[in-house]
């Protein structure tokens, strides 16, 4: 069913914009004269000033891989982070650890792990999926390159940004 | 008539050039470039903003509040791709951006900017047709907004292009019309002379001193002030139509039209379109200026003392001169913020609004303000 | 009995969850619970093999009407079905089997709490290693975990420590803590490929999952083990740590490594090719197929795959594009007529590219057309000993009438300088013994394949082609199916499907032929050729249909239709 919404009656003062006009010209100016007069600061000077000691625990920026205490690369190629991961930022190439390796129980480790930072939204779907806990959300979010290559995270610049992560889960270590 | 080269002399020609070069490349040009600086800023703040502040001097750390930015701005424009989409009519398409910023620059040649300095007239052309002249020249510049619409070949920029040219010229009717009062008023077609009436006697909107004022025994002009606000008020509005600026720049509401008729352009070529509305809305402001605020006078009749001040009633001092010329600019700079501080407030109006304001309340009520001001003429000077 | 009097003499009428359905005498409670949709969880089970109801996963309520006393009338419930008395404690739906009156219940609270406890055992000592698992996504443990399982583990105690990451043959690897016991891969070596190198060893949490010590699982079925492992126990070496399951697409095609056409299911993802694996089909393949024909898809990965078309500029080939290659190639061989051209097709190549092969050899005319013979070892179980997959469609459609015959006199007049034109489509000639003085004495050598083969590299025209997996198309297998091949991946670079080109080549020698898609050579081929009368590509199904009788039996089949009739699997 149609709504017809009915038009306000105007009074002639109204007619004339005028009066609107005027108030929308103080308003304005009401405005300009505060700022200028500096009563009202709303804008920080990003690069000499940051907001990064005020960000919330929850801040979402850059996803990078984590190690744990042991320098083991958490991540075990399991890929569901590269399967949730809304934008398809994530590249994962598994491999067999070779025979011989420290950690060659664990078997399966990722050969190249890409993040596509153009595509990232920073949605923390693929931290939120990781059954190993390896994958964070961290709190770096000046992302820059001059060329598309330089945008994708590899393997080392993720564990860079990374470091290492202890506590959280002990699926691979002498209990198990 | 006995015109040869050597008859011209050599001096005057001299005189004017540098008067045009120096107007144009001097004064307009950095003003229209600072417009925009102006423009930033002053909706920044209104919107409790910073705007640009960190353009200063190259490879220092000095940026005097961003007043590199235009400069910034220029270099961008020039070093940009300049695309030339392959269904465009090259010849118009090249033609328009031209069109749009040269009438804009030329309607200044009439307009005084000053009194006079070391004996010479601060105007480039000194005619006794001056408004005449301005709505000449300013009405070609719709050509080049009509001509990018439908060169541009795309339906955005042809649709900008058709409600330019109708606004135009709807409002050219206004605008004609409302100053029919004011050159009533002076009986005067020469601008120059205009400003300097009003120096003597009391700017239009401000008819304090000499002979306008009441206790001078003006009455005429106390009773012309109410028909010379209508003029005024039609006149402003008008020129904010023509120079499609807020609240009536429904050629490129970019809400309806992506950009409007400038919508294919880049590079210069849209610089040139973007620099034409603010060296319009500059011309604009001078023009107002001139009419209604007295120009480059000194309010309150200051320029006579002043002037009695220096000694010769015949030659205007030149520190004077100067400030007679910082006076101009200043009202005109006043006037620009004014024109940004609407823009930054006022609501877009429906296209079919802007028509019935033209047609049926300006046109109507400009014309009546004629009648009015002819009434009041007969009765107050017989 | 008044509901078996209404029924047929071999029905008998079954209570499944409160519904009646009517089954065949003999059916296992597990099938006539999948007929009633009550589709019962189950790990040791499958209709293939034996029934040995050893994982208890497949435990439901089940109820017999009560035996009347004579003279007693039973007492009849409200559909005039006999009422039924059901029994305190669970039976194993999988190795029983119904009789009238039956009453079986899948989602009863009893049921539901066996299976509940039966999946809180089996996970007890389960690695829960899903993220390295390639089993994960198609996991039956994880599936009936969600669906029947607990949320939580009450199990506090260390876990049993088993061998992991064993290799227990060339292609196969054993994880002992994932394994379920649940004796599938025991039987199917046993029963099906008669190859007994499973066997458990150790008792109770410690039973284990072994091979016999001194052999390995090296059969050339091997692969069908890790097919039917409900869970990620064993692996295969192939596709192990190669993709996960959930990203691949599957395709249903068939395998071209010999003249079976077993049916298979092809997961590719973005352009490249995982895995391939059995479909079942029970007219040519069972639910099984060889490891030599899972491995086929390798052949698409080959480095030395053409991907452009190439001419030959004196001793050099350029790279040209497709209409220059077709008009060359067109220009090159309509210069030759009769005897002096030959055409030397493929027994791999489709129907359609048989047939438009076909059409080209009505235009050109030339002296001989003939198909490489490929003749390998077969087996008793399912490999064929012919390995071109489609013999029988040439034998149709090319009439080809001995493959491989007409060869060697090809060669002889090559030398006698008889046949100067030659071309060549899908088989590298050196291979079939042709020597490169032969083909270097040839004025005109066009030739189609994936690959630059030697061939490749002596021919004026190259025109690449696209590999089985990499195209549509239909082929006739040894026992008269006709089947269908599909696409699951594009064919790399500029390389075309084979009846793109043999149809542009059709067009640039004969000019328009009618044909706008692949469905249209098969609708063109079917109305010349009676056997494909009736069909179209889409009417083939993903079963294929019989089209020929050729008087071949498939081993494998016969042996599970005797295992069928005398009751041990259901088939």
């Amino acid at each position: 069913m149609p709504i017809v919404v009915q038009r306000p009656r105007l009074t002639i003062a109204e007619k004339c914009y005028f009066p609107a006009i005027m108030k929308g010209l103080r308003i304005t100016l009401g405005h300009a004269i505060r700022i200028l007069l500096r009563k009202k600061k709303v804008t920080m000077q990003y690069p000499e000033a940051k907001w990064d000691d005020h960000l919330p625990e929850h801040y979402r920026g850059a996803p990078a891989l984590v190690t744990d205490e042991h320098d083991r690369e958490r991540c075990v190629s399991c890929q569901l982070c590269e399967f949730i991961c809304p934008p398809r930022a994530i590249t994962i190439i598994p491999e067999e650890i070779p025979a011989g390796d420290e950690w060659q129980k664990v078997e399966k480790r990722p050969k190249i792990f890409d993040i596509d930072m153009i595509r990232c939204i920073y949605c923390g779907m693929c931290e939120e999926v990781c059954p190993e806990q390896a994958i964070f959300l961290r709190k770096d979010y000046a992302i820059t390159g001059v060329s598309r290559e330089e945008m994708v995270h590899d393997k080392k610049k993720l564990y860079e940004i990374g470091g290492r992560r202890e506590g959280l889960v002990n699926k691979w270590n002498e209990l198990k | 008539m006995n015109c040869s080269l050597a008859s011209i002399e050599f001096s005057a020609v001299l005189i004017h050039v540098i008067k045009i070069v120096v107007l144009v490349f001097v004064v307009i040009l950095p003003m229209v470039a600072y417009s925009v600086w102006a423009e930033r800023k002053v909706s920044a703040i209104i919107q409790d903003r910073v705007g640009p502040n960190r353009v200063g001097i190259p490879f220092t750390k000095i940026s005097l509040a961003g007043l590199g930015q235009p400069i910034a701005d220029g270099v961008k424009f020039l070093l940009k791709e300049d695309l030339t989409p392959g269904h465009v009519n090259k010849l118009y398409f090249w033609l328009a951006p031209a069109l749009t910023m040269v009438p804009a620059i030329l309607t200044c040649a009439v307009l005084p900017f000053g009194s006079e300095l070391f004996g010479e007239k601060m105007v480039v052309a000194d005619l006794n047709v001056g408004p005449l002249f301005i709505f000449a020249i300013a009405s070609l510049s719709v050509y080049g907004i009509v001509l990018a619409g439908w060169s541009s070949n795309s339906k955005y920029p042809f649709l900008g292009g058709i409600r330019s040219s109708s606004q135009m010229i709807s409002y050219e009717i206004s605008l004609g019309l409302s100053l029919v009062p004011v050159l009533l008023i002076f009986g005067e077609l020469n601008l120059s002379t205009i400003v300097e009436e009003q120096s003597k006697n009391g700017w239009l909107l401000l008819p304090l001193w000499g002979e306008g004022a009441v206790w001078n025994g003006g009455w005429d002009r106390f009773f012309l002030f109410f028909p010379a606000c209508i003029a005024f008020i039609v006149f402003t509005t008008s020129i904010f139509a023509e120079t499609n600026r807020l609240p009536f720049d429904l050629p490129e509401c970019e809400t309806e039209l992506v950009a409007g008729y400038h919508t294919e352009y880049s590079s210069m070529k849209f610089a040139l379109f973007f620099l034409g509305e603010y060296a319009a809305m500059i011309i604009g402001s001078g023009l107002i200026v001139t009419l209604f605020l007295g120009g480059w006078s000194l309010p309150f009749g200051w320029d006579a003392g002043l002037m009695k001040m220096a000694g010769n009633p015949e030659q205007v001092p030149w520190w004077l001169g100067l400030m007679h010329i910082a006076t101009f600019l200043g009202k005109v700079i006043a006037f620009i913020i004014f024109f940004i501080w609407v823009r930054w407030t006022l609501p877009r109006f429906r296209y079919d609004q802007l028509m019935k304001l033209g047609w049926i309340v300006f046109f109507e009520l400009a014309l009546l303000n004629i009648f009015i001001t002819a009434g009041i003429l007969i009765l107050t000077r017989p | 009995m008044v509901a078996s009097k209404d029924s047929g003499e071999n029905l008998v009428s079954v209570q499944v969850d409160d519904h009646w359905i009517s089954v065949p005498r003999g059916t296992r409670m597990i099938e006539a619970c999948k007929q009633a949709a009550a589709e019962v969880p189950h790990y040791c089970y499958h209709p293939k093999l034996t029934s040995p109801g050893n994982c208890r996963m497949c435990l439901v309520e089940m109820g017999m009407p009560p035996r009347p006393s004579p003279g007693e009338e039973p007492e009849l419930d409200a559909d005039g079905h006999a009422k039924i008395n059901w029994m305190p404690r669970p039976v194993i739906a999988c190795a029983n089997t119904v009789v009238d009156g039956m009453g079986i219940r899948t989602q009863s609270l009893l049921a539901k709490e066996c299976r509940q406890g039966v999946m809180e055992f089996l996970l007890i000592n389960h690695p829960l290693d899903c993220p390295i698992c390639d089993q994960a996504g198609e996991c039956t443990l994880q599936e009936y975990s969600v669906e029947h399982g607990n949320g939580q583990s009450r199990f506090l105690e260390s876990k049993v420590k088993k061998p992991k990451n064993v290799e227990i043959g060339p292609r196969i690897r054993l994880d002992d803590e994932r394994c379920v016991l649940c004796s599938r891969c025991v039987r199917f070596s046993k029963e099906v490929v008669d190859d007994d190198v499973f066997g458990f060893v150790d008792r109770g949490s410690h039973s284990v999952l072994t091979v016999h010590p001194d052999r390995k699982l090296e059969n050339n079925y091997s692969l069908n083990t890790v097919d039917i492992c409900p869970v990620g126990a064993l692996t295969s070496n192939d596709f192990r740590f190669k993709m996960r399951v959930w990203f691949m697409r599957e395709t249903k095609s068939l395998c071209t490594g010999c003249a079976r056409g077993c049916n298979t299911v092809v997961g590719s993802r973005e352009g490249k090719i995982y895995r391939q694996s059995p479909r079942e089909n029970n007219d040519v393949n069972s639910a099984w197929m060889c490891d030599t024909g899972r491995m086929e898809y390798h052949q698409l990965e080959n480095p030395a795959r053409l991907t452009e078309p190439m001419i030959k500029r004196g001793k050099k080939h350029r790279t040209v594009d497709w209409p220059e290659a077709i008009c060359r190639a067109a220009r090159d061989l309509t210069k030759f007529k009769g005897e002096q051209l030959a055409i030397i097709a493929s027994g791999r190549m489709t129907n359609e590219e048989l047939y438009l092969t076909r059409t080209l050899a009505e235009s050109l005319q030339p002296g001989v057309v003939d198909i490489v013979k490929r003749e390998g070892e077969g087996d008793d179980y399912l490999s064929h000993c012919d390995k071109n997959p489609n013999v029988n469609g040439a034998r149709k459609v090319l009439k080809i009438r001995s493959p491989g015959s007409k060869l060697k006199s090809i060669r002889k007049r090559i030398v006698e300088d008889k046949i100067k034109a030659l071309l060549v489509i899908g088989e590298d000639l050196i291979d079939c013994g042709f020597t490169e003085g032969e083909l270097s004495s040839l004025q005109c050598l066009v030739s189609s394949h994936i690959i630059a083969n030697p061939t490749a590299k002596m021919s004026h025209v190259v025109l690449p082609g696209a590999g089985y997996a990499e195209k549509r198309g239909s082929m006739i297998n040894a026992t008269g199916r006709l089947q269908r091949l599909n696409k699951a991946i594009d064919p790399p670079g500029q390389s075309r499907e084979d009846w793109e080109i043999l149809h542009e080549l059709n067009r640039a020698v004969d000019g328009c032929d009618g044909v706008t898609e692949l469905a249209d050579v098969f609708t063109q081929m079917a109305s010349t050729l009676s056997i494909f009368k009736g069909l179209s590509l889409s009417r083939i199904g993903d079963l294929g249909v019989d089209v020929m009788d050729t008087g071949e039996t498939v081993p494998l089949l016969e042996r599970e239709a005797r295992r069928v009739s005398e009751g041990l699997i259901v088939g």
